[in-house]
């Protein structure tokens, strides 16, 4: 009965989303591992995987730098999360904007500021010069940019705000009578939080790290400025095999590095379903 | 421990806002160092209004946030009141689909549209990416972000006050027009606000997709960078944060009491 005076004809709302899903999504898809499978001449080759393997040494690099900054970000968002899931709705909503609030400046912008702030007649060594000064000393300073460290840093900077607004949405989730309940069953404080409270968050840390791992290892600035220039991160390499920055382009290459970094997250996505099969029941803790 | 929170919140608070802070405070330098402050001036907001590549990339940012921003709700509405009506099998196939472009790093994303665009531009003779690239793939990254807005709101609708607008005799478009979009209304707007932010906000899909003529604001910010640095970016930048910051005062201070939703 309901059906036949449903006025809203779900074929024809779907059509247009359906059609361009399929044309600028799914078929640039197939392009990808396309071309990631042919030469220059469109035949069929591996050869394009040879080149994963000269460049194992990249994908390792970037692998292991996005899996330090997304366990940096965890713990650094964990406690900032919860303090704000124990806050007042009003302090809530205001920390809420005041996370989100620096994401609004370009990020090329407030990365180049790290860069002021940490390179050797940066701010913070100069603070350093004109501390040491005071005390009649010579300090030659510390070398604080240029490396695999202000690669992280930037990394987590960039994406802090991404580990810290699921994890704070999957804490508010958290009905207080259990907590309570916990309590009047007699855990303490520790047991309460180990049993209780991380548990019902897993949901919220594991968007949390895809949402930071992805960027992480897909990209292509954070490691040109704050990494000097001289360690090629995955996104480095891709960028510059579709535009050719540094003379060559291959998009054959370019399309196989593409295709490594959507299998490794399939794979990442997997194994954190697998970790956790409850995310999908509990609705996660996505923020967007 | 609520000692060690709040020490620990200030902490965090200041490596956020730290850059921020730096950003601000050069762009009223006199010199022209984005590391060593000269002195008090304005000169870098004046010669900001003077360039015409930044005010020229600032239009083509909003206009492309617009229409995409425009586009995308429309088609990405529909398209969760359709899937809100699917079941099993083929539901989450259509979600999967959708959730492509969010899960897929930017760069992927960027590449394989730019892989299409440049193939089918190939045969066509003189045309190149430009205004028309870059608005189909700002449509595809947002499309998704409007159907994960609107979808909550449509399996948290009650069926039963659309059923008895119908009872009470209410022909079923009109009741869909009434009842319906009003109470999807609030997923709708946030989806749209959303994918204009995204839009104006996007730099890696825009840096592959945009063609060598045609620059948005964070494009033409990319190539200023790489050129001896300029202040003027942090002029820009202090003005277009503080356009937010007032924004979102002025929505936090109309409406205290209401929920929020997002």
């Amino acid at each position: 009965m309901r059906k036949n005076r449903d006025p809203i004809n779900k074929k024809v709302m779907l059509a247009p989303f359906s059609g361009w899903m399929v044309l600028f999504v799914l078929v640039p898809i197939a392009l990808v591992v396309y071309y990631a499978f042919s030469n220059a001449d469109r035949q069929f080759t591996l050869s394009n995987l040879h080149w994963m393997y000269e460049y194992r040494g990249t994908l390792w690099l970037s692998v292991k730098l996005s899996v330090i900054a997304t366990v940096i970000c965890m713990l650094l968002a964990y406690p900032i999360a919860y303090a704000m899931s124990r806050a007042s709705e009003k302090v809530q909503r205001n920390a809420t904007l005041f996370i989100m609030l620096p994401m609004w400046m370009n990020f090329l912008v407030r990365t180049y500021a790290w860069m002021t702030i940490l390179e050797d007649t940066g701010l913070v060594n100069n603070a350093l010069r004109g501390i040491a000064g005071w005390f009649g000393k010579e300090f030659d300073g510390l070398s604080l940019i240029n490396n695999h460290g202000a690669i992280v840093l930037g990394m987590v900077y960039n994406f802090l705000p991404y580990m810290i607004l699921p994890i704070y949405t999957a804490l508010t989730k958290i009905s207080y009578s259990l907590i309570e309940a916990a309590r009047d069953l007699g855990a303490n404080g520790g047991q309460v939080f180990g049993k209780v409270i991380l548990p019902m968050s897993v949901p919220g840390i594991i968007s949390g790290i895809t949402m930071v791992f992805i960027p992480s290892i897909s990209t292509f600035i954070i490691s040109k400025i704050l990494g000097g220039g001289k360690d090629f991160l995955i996104g480095d390499l891709i960028e510059d095999y579709f535009l050719g920055n540094s003379g060559v382009v291959n998009y054959n290459i370019g399309a196989a590095l593409s295709l490594i970094i959507m299998v490794m997250i399939l794979i990442a996505t997997f194994m954190m379903n697998h970790f956790d099969k409850d995310a999908k029941t509990s609705g996660g803790g996505s923020v967007i | 421990m609520k000692k060690f929170l709040t020490v620990y919140t200030v902490l965090i608070s200041v490596f956020l806002y730290a850059p921020i802070f730096v950003v601000v405070f050069f762009s009223f330098n006199s010199g022209t160092s984005r590391a060593v402050f000269e002195g008090f001036s304005m000169q870098w907001y004046q010669e900001l209004f003077q360039d015409e590549l930044i005010l020229k990339s600032l239009y083509y940012s909003v206009v492309i946030a617009v229409v995409s921003a425009v586009v995308s709700t429309v088609i990405g509405t529909m398209a969760a009141i359709g899937i809100n009506k699917l079941r099993g099998f083929v539901k989450s196939a259509y979600l999967s689909v959708n959730n492509i472009p969010v899960v897929n790093p930017d760069i992927v994303t960027a590449i394989s549209m730019m892989i299409l665009f440049v193939f089918v531009l190939s045969h066509f003779n003189g045309m190149e990416m430009g205004f028309t690239t870059l608005l189909i793939a700002h449509i595809t990254f947002n499309i998704p972000y409007v159907v994960l807005s609107v979808l909550p709101k449509l399996k948290g609708m009650d069926q039963n006050i659309y059923d008895a607008a119908l009872d009470l005799g209410c022909p079923p478009v009109k009741a869909f027009v009434k009842v319906v979009i009003p109470q999807i209304m609030p997923g709708i707007i946030s989806g749209m606000i959303m994918a204009f932010t995204l839009s104006l906000d996007d730099f890696v899909i825009s840096y592959f997709n945009s063609g060598a003529t045609f620059q948005t604001l964070p494009i033409t910010i990319y190539s200023m960078t790489k050129k001896p640095y300029n202040l003027k970016l942090n002029a820009l930048s202090t003005l277009l944060f503080a356009v937010v910051l007032a924004l979102m005062l002025a929505v936090n201070i109309k409406k205290p009491a209401k929920k929020k939703k997002a």
